[in-house]
């Protein structure tokens, strides 16, 4: 069985696409909640500077951020190695996503939460640590864990990009397997799902917990 | 502009906020300046990399890229929507034996990438071209998606409708078909146009597995051209076209997200579907 013979490469390329994930999470979320702070500030220029970049990112493919990285930044004379640059083209493409799903979440805090909190004499910082923040991250893991699903099955666009992580690894299995190009992908394909089903019940687990406290 | 995070500003404070916003919006622009600046001193915006835009070809090129693009999409546009209302009929069937295998099989399709999926297609059917490998990958992906927002569609709607139907004597996939699905359709109509813009941009993937649409256009183009001197100006052409085709149909979107209410948010009981990648 092909999937069994070729465990090792499986593995490594799985280890890559999770570092993929990883790595971008760990620089997507915090400028995403960098740009979903300046998208609910009272600042104007600051809201519109965070909505435009938003709205490009967010209707350019992907493929064409991952150009913009690895092909036209050299020409402009900035070189980074591949792994760089791959982090690099998700994290500036799932920022913004990471940023709508703050977003909304502090949005759907009711105002009268806050309203409340003043009221009954809570300063500004407990009303935002004690009152708001609390409900908000409830609401707002759930679309972040979503987000993090969307960005693994994106993480195979850096296969078309010279690194070495599961799509590409199905590719080369393929070219070794060309009689079982079938299995090799059916196992790639199960290494995928073996990330995003778990989160994916992560997600409605805390989700049906979310709803049920409210 | 009032949030939960602060009180409603006062007269001082939208004072102090219309100066901080100038401050930052001039920084914001200085920046942006000085990145312009740095490029014009390495001669990006020179008439010598620009020139090729006189040439009537260099636009067939890529407009007919743009073409294939816009074909890719619509045909698989037309499959999806059909692929979902398959799927969501199978996932909605009474019998168990349909529903479970369709549940299973349409998780799998969920999870995994399109580009995967187009690949798979590709080698498992030897022969196939590349457009109706991408153009099929892509249906089944975003049929799986429409599903499921149809499902959850039709599950939002008061249970009387479906009952009303089959009270007046109509079959159950007659009551489905002609009662349910045009009000989940009517209702999702937001979230399925909001998919269709997902599955533009995706048909930039096909350049991952050789379908020679705008990006391999722009690229052949290039090569021919001399890449150092004029990838940059024909990628900001390509970004251009992408973005035009796509806000427009992202304002779309919108507007009927708008005319629709806020029942969106209400009627999608399924998470996964409000967020788009």
């Amino acid at each position: 069985m092909v999937i069994f013979d070729n465990l090792p490469l499986y593995f490594e390329a799985f280890l890559q696409t999770l570092s993929l994930l990883l790595l971008t999470t760990l620089f997507a979320l915090p400028l995403g909640t960098v740009i979903a702070a300046m998208r609910i500030s009272p600042i104007g220029s600051l809201r519109a500077t965070a909505t435009v970049y938003t709205e490009i990112l967010r209707n350019t493919p992907l493929v064409l951020v991952f150009i913009f990285c690895f092909v036209v930044l050299p020409i402009l004379g900035v070189v980074l190695p591949f792994m760089f640059s791959a982090v690099l083209a998700l994290t500036l493409y799932t920022a913004p996503f990471f940023a709508e799903a703050i977003r909304s979440g502090i949005n759907g805090v009711p105002v009268g939460q806050a309203e409340a909190a003043r009221s009954v004499g809570m300063t500004f910082g407990q009303t935002v640590t004690l009152v708001v923040l609390p409900q908000a991250i409830r609401s707002v893991i759930p679309p972040i864990i979503n987000v993090m699903i969307a960005l693994t099955k994106n993480t195979s666009i850096a296969g078309g990009f010279f690194i070495f992580e599961l799509f590409n690894s199905g590719r080369r299995l393929v070219n070794d397997n060309g009689d079982q190009v079938i299995a090799v992908l059916v196992g790639v394909a199960i290494f995928y799902l073996l990330i995003t089903i778990p989160l994916g019940q992560l997600a409605d687990y805390l989700e049906r917990r979310v709803v049920i406290k409210r | 502009m009032t949030s939960v995070l602060y009180d409603v500003p006062g007269p001082k404070a939208r004072v102090r906020a219309r100066i901080v916003s100038w401050g930052t919006g001039l920084i914001v622009v200085a920046v942006l300046g000085y990145a312009g600046l740095t490029l014009w001193q390495k001669g990006m915006w020179d008439p010598t990399r620009w020139d090729i835009f006189n040439d009537p070809l260099v636009w067939a090129a890529l407009l007919r890229g743009l073409v294939v693009v816009l074909q890719s999409a619509l045909v698989a546009t037309v499959l999806a929507l059909l692929l979902g209302m398959v799927f969501s009929l199978l996932r909605m069937s009474s019998h168990r034996i349909v529903r479970i295998p369709t549940t299973v099989v349409l998780e799998f399709f969920r999870g995994m990438p399109v580009l995967l999926m187009m690949l798979f297609i590709l080698l498992a059917f030897p022969g196939i071209s590349a457009f109706w490998a991408v153009v099929s990958a892509l249906a089944v992906y975003n049929g799986a998606i429409i599903g499921e927002a149809l499902r959850s569609g039709v599950v939002a709607l008061p249970k009387g409708q479906r009952e009303a139907g089959l009270a007046i004597g109509m079959r159950p996939l007659q009551a489905r078909l002609q009662i349910e699905f045009p009000q989940a359709f009517r209702n999702m109509l937001p979230i399925i146009v909001a998919q269709i813009v997902v599955l533009l941009k995706d048909t930039a993937l096909g350049y991952i597995v050789g379908q020679v649409a705008l990006i391999r256009e722009g690229e052949l183009l290039a090569e021919f051209v001399g890449r150092q001197q004029y990838f940059f100006s024909i990628f900001l052409v390509m970004l251009a076209m992408y973005l035009a085709v796509n806000l427009t149909i992202s304002t779309i979107a919108r507007q009927l997200a708008k005319r629709r209410g806020i029942t969106v948010s209400k009627v999608v009981a399924d998470e996964s579907l409000s967020v788009q990648t």
